[in-house]
């Protein structure tokens, strides 16, 4: 089979380093125990969020549709991914439950979507935090989710490997996906929908596709986390878990993939270190957010993202050589 | 049974219709959903418990005062939090909203703790009886503070000079400014009606309910919005409609079907409304500039 060339591109290969680079030093760091337990948490919490986060700046970022009900999409992955491991507790059960469960979430997000993404801005994001409400109560109403306890792990299948290739995975496929005709038709409907309905692009489905496709790596979230955290119940994920993650996105700029990872490992380092303050916790974080907010309403990254910068740079350099020979 | 569900629910739907009318006008002059007026409710039932427990007021002087101070939180809010965010993105603003809601609730939570308290009786828990439906003396008290305080409002903005402003305000900003009027004030206004009858409304549902705790203020707050989603936001009739509707679908729910699926119907029936008539039962539709 050909390789396309564009493949083996320079610029490719260099973050294939760096992704290889990122995951071997932590494997090293965690094998000689300098990363304890403690710090692995944190690392699954930042993965996880991660994913979370890239996957609603997608939705809300790229296409610029307002989703406050991301945490349903999680749930319903993070349920599917618990209720396989108890019927196989091994790592195929794991691949099997994250596979179903992101399925799952996909297809409900393209159920919801169809109707809702009808509406515009804040009456889409009630929508669909009716929606994730209404998920959240399914789920604390079905005898096979148990309810309100909610469920205990058997398994923990996710480990550094997984959660770092799932991350890349997804963080690869949303920045390919943008940078895409297809990623270019979802900007132009958050840049202006009659404009670009107008040019030819057909918003529904475009919309219905960023939703889809969101909703399908938040349920990979949803079942990294059930498998690496054990135990999930209902209310982890109501409207403060969607809030979490649209923080992070608007945190590190609306449409751009480099701020909202930024702003993932921040503020999951952040609620680490506020662990030990249970009681002042979030009084802290609010304080934090309308601060960041008042001061830099567009968040860390604006719309820049780290290619664009070494880019640049990277131009400016040839420019300047050209200039001198 | 029906007639008693119906009673309950409109007892318990003017508290929402109370609740909904700040989040209406405050969307209908800024397009902001103030998730921060839940919490504006919570603080004022808070006021109203500490007002009757420790200095042994009333219902009525209890419920002003609550109202009153309420009005200035409400008022300090949007100084501090949403007027430097005026001309700044939208979702800029609705994070700034939610910030200001999680910061009360949990400043609230570390200073009285999150244990439900139970509202001293401030009214006679007498009962009446008229063609086998039960009205407790408190429903009326409920339903006539609810319609007195909307009539006020109606008032005010119907007929004073800064109701007209408001009205003004909301349907075109630019223009208003140019004939001459204050936007701040006029929005400060606005916060501060809003925010009285929020804390109105946190008093009422401490004697509904008989508890309050700081957690309270956001589903409340949620269902009060979609109240207002459904009549139609920017609408004060609509709000009051809408506010009666959900309480009378949340009761009706409880009582007939499963009242564990109680907020889940409220979303739901939120979600066909939207997709029905997006702009609410008696909200009116803008046509779509290009």
């Amino acid at each position: 089979m050909d390789v396309p060339r564009t493949v083996f591109t320079k610029r490719n290969l260099v973050w294939l380093a760096v992704c290889l680079s990122i995951y071997f030093l932590v494997f090293f760091l965690r094998s000689y125990g300098i990363l304890g337990n403690y710090h692995e948490i944190t690392i699954a919490q930042i993965c996880i969020n991660i994913m979370l986060a890239v996957s609603l700046n997608l939705i809300v970022g790229f296409t610029g549709q307002f989703s406050l009900g991301h945490a349903g999409f999680m749930s319903i992955g993070a349920y599917a991914t618990s209720l396989a491991l108890r019927s196989r507790p091994d790592t195929i059960g794991f691949l099997i439950g994250i596979t179903i469960g992101s399925v799952l979430a996909l297809v409900v997000g393209v159920i919801i979507g169809i109707p809702t993404l009808r509406l515009r801005g804040d009456y889409l994001g009630i929508a669909t935090l009716g929606m994730a409400e209404i998920i959240r109560v399914v789920f604390l109403n079905l005898k096979i989710t148990n309810g309100a306890a909610g469920l205990m792990g058997t398994f923990r299948a996710a480990n550094w490997t997984w959660l770092y290739l799932l991350t890349v995975m997804a963080v690869l496929a949303i920045n390919n996906f943008v940078n895409s005709s297809h990623g270019r038709a979802c900007i132009s409907i958050r840049e202006d929908e009659t404009a670009s309905e107008a040019m030819g692009v057909n918003t529904t489905a475009y919309k219905i596709i960023a939703f889809a496709f969101g909703a399908f790596f938040a349920g990979a979230a949803g079942g990294l986390y059930s498998s690496y955290f054990y135990f999930i119940k209902p209310d982890l994920f109501g409207f403060l878990k969607s809030i979490d993650m649209l923080v992070i996105v608007v945190l590190g700029g609306l449409g751009s993939i480099t701020g909202t990872i930024i702003s993932a490992i921040l503020l999951s380092l952040l609620t680490t270190i506020l662990q030990d303050f249970s009681s002042v916790r979030m009084i802290v974080y609010s304080v934090i957010l309308v601060i960041i907010m008042l001061f830099r309403p567009q968040g860390l990254m604006g719309t820049v993202e780290i290619s664009h910068v070494i880019d640049k740079f990277a131009r400016k350099d040839k420019e300047d050589a050209n200039t001198v020979s | 049974m029906f007639l008693q569900q119906i009673v309950n629910g409109i007892s318990l739907g003017s508290i929402y219709a109370l609740m909904a009318l700040g989040y209406t006008m405050v969307y209908g002059i800024i397009r902001l959903i103030n998730f921060a007026h839940g919490d504006v409710f919570m603080l004022g039932a808070f006021i109203g418990f500490a007002l009757s427990t420790r200095f042994s007021f009333s219902f009525f002087p209890a419920l002003l005062m609550s109202m009153a101070a309420c009005a200035a939180i409400g008022m300090g809010i949007e100084r501090i939090a949403y007027r430097p965010l005026r001309e700044s993105s939208r979702i800029a603003a609705l994070i700034t909203a939610i910030g200001v809601s999680l910061f009360i609730e949990y400043t609230m939570m570390y200073f009285v703790g999150a244990r439900v308290r139970a509202y001293t009786p401030l009214l006679p828990s007498s009962i009446y009886t008229f063609r086998g439906v039960i009205f407790s003396f408190q429903q009326i008290v409920i339903i006539a503070t609810t319609v007195a305080l909307m009539l006020l409002l109606n008032f005010i903005v119907l007929k004073t000079k800064r109701g007209k402003a408001m009205r003004a305000v909301a349907a075109d900003m630019d223009a208003a400014q140019l004939m001459g009027i204050d936007i701040n004030k006029t929005i400060s206004f606005t916060f501060l009606l809003g925010s009285a009858l929020a804390g109105a409304a946190g008093v009422l549902v401490g004697i509904y309910y008989n508890s309050i705790n700081p957690l309270m203020g956001s589903m409340l707050g949620m269902k009060a919005f979609i109240a207002a989603v459904f009549g139609g936001i920017g609408s004060i009739p609509g709000a009051m409609l809408g506010g009666l509707g959900i309480g009378i679908i949340e009761t009706m729910v409880a009582g007939y079907a499963n009242s564990m699926y109680r907020d889940a119907a409220v979303f739901l029936f939120l979600i066909i409304i939207l997709i029905i008539k997006p702009t609410g039962l008696l909200g009116s539709s803008s046509g779509e500039k290009v």
